[in-house]
């Protein structure tokens, strides 16, 4: 996945994926998701209050064909965590209902949470990548 | 656009012994797919979507816009 290749897009994505803890790719920025998938995922990880990367795949199509041949992944929302793929919208709010999500994450599963919230808007959007890692 | 019955016949002729409930959740091209699987037994939940994503290919995104999975298996 390090490996350089002629294909900018595709470094650019594994890099990322590599760089970042916790890293989701989605339709739209957290704060405005552009898709109902891509809101439920954010909702599951604000719920956690665990920090995030996030990558708005819409502004370029090529961002989610490259993302999706390096992940082996057709849809969108995808989370990696630690440079695994650990899933999309569903296996994302499954393990968000379980607390696996907090396990994987490592951080505490809130009281009371057995439904991931919508999101809730908090900083202006971003542009691209963004990183809440501080 | 396929239909939900053509959905769950083609996942569960693409597994042998497997059970599909489809679903339409909006619009027709938003699906709900609910797969009951001895195929993914000992396997992860991101294998198992794998299996039911990879009969459709290239046409998940594209006619069908969105497949929500929920697997497991027979037990």
């Amino acid at each position: 996945m390090s490996e350089q290749t002629d294909n900018p897009i595709r470094d650019a994505i594994a890099g990322a994926i590599t760089e970042h803890p916790v890293i989701l790719f989605m339709k739209g920025t957290p704060e405005a998701p552009a898709c109902g998938f891509s809101a439920r995922t954010v909702g599951a990880l604000q719920a956690l209050d665990a920090p995030f990367a996030a990558v708005d795949i819409l502004p370029d199509p090529r961002i989610r064909q490259e993302l999706s041949a390096i992940s082996q992944w057709p849809t969108i929302p995808q989370l990696f965590v630690g440079g695994e793929l650990i899933g999309g919208a569903d296996i994302v709010a499954e393990m968000f209902e379980s607390g696996e999500l907090a396990e994987v994450l490592g951080v505490e599963q809130p009281v009371a949470a057995d439904e991931a919230p919508d999101a809730v808007p908090t900083n202006p959007p971003n542009m691209q990548i963004e990183n809440r890692l501080a | 656009m396929p239909s939900t019955d053509e959905i769950r016949h083609r996942i569960e002729a693409a597994l042998p012994g497997s059970t599909a409930e489809v679903e339409d959740w909006g619009g027709g091209d938003h699906l709900r797919a609910t797969v009951v699987a001895p195929q993914f037994e000992g396997l992860s939940r991101i294998a198992q979507h794998r299996l039911v994503y990879d009969i459709f290919g290239d046409e998940i995104g594209g006619p069908i816009h969105a497949l929500s999975l929920k697997t497991s298996t027979p037990s």
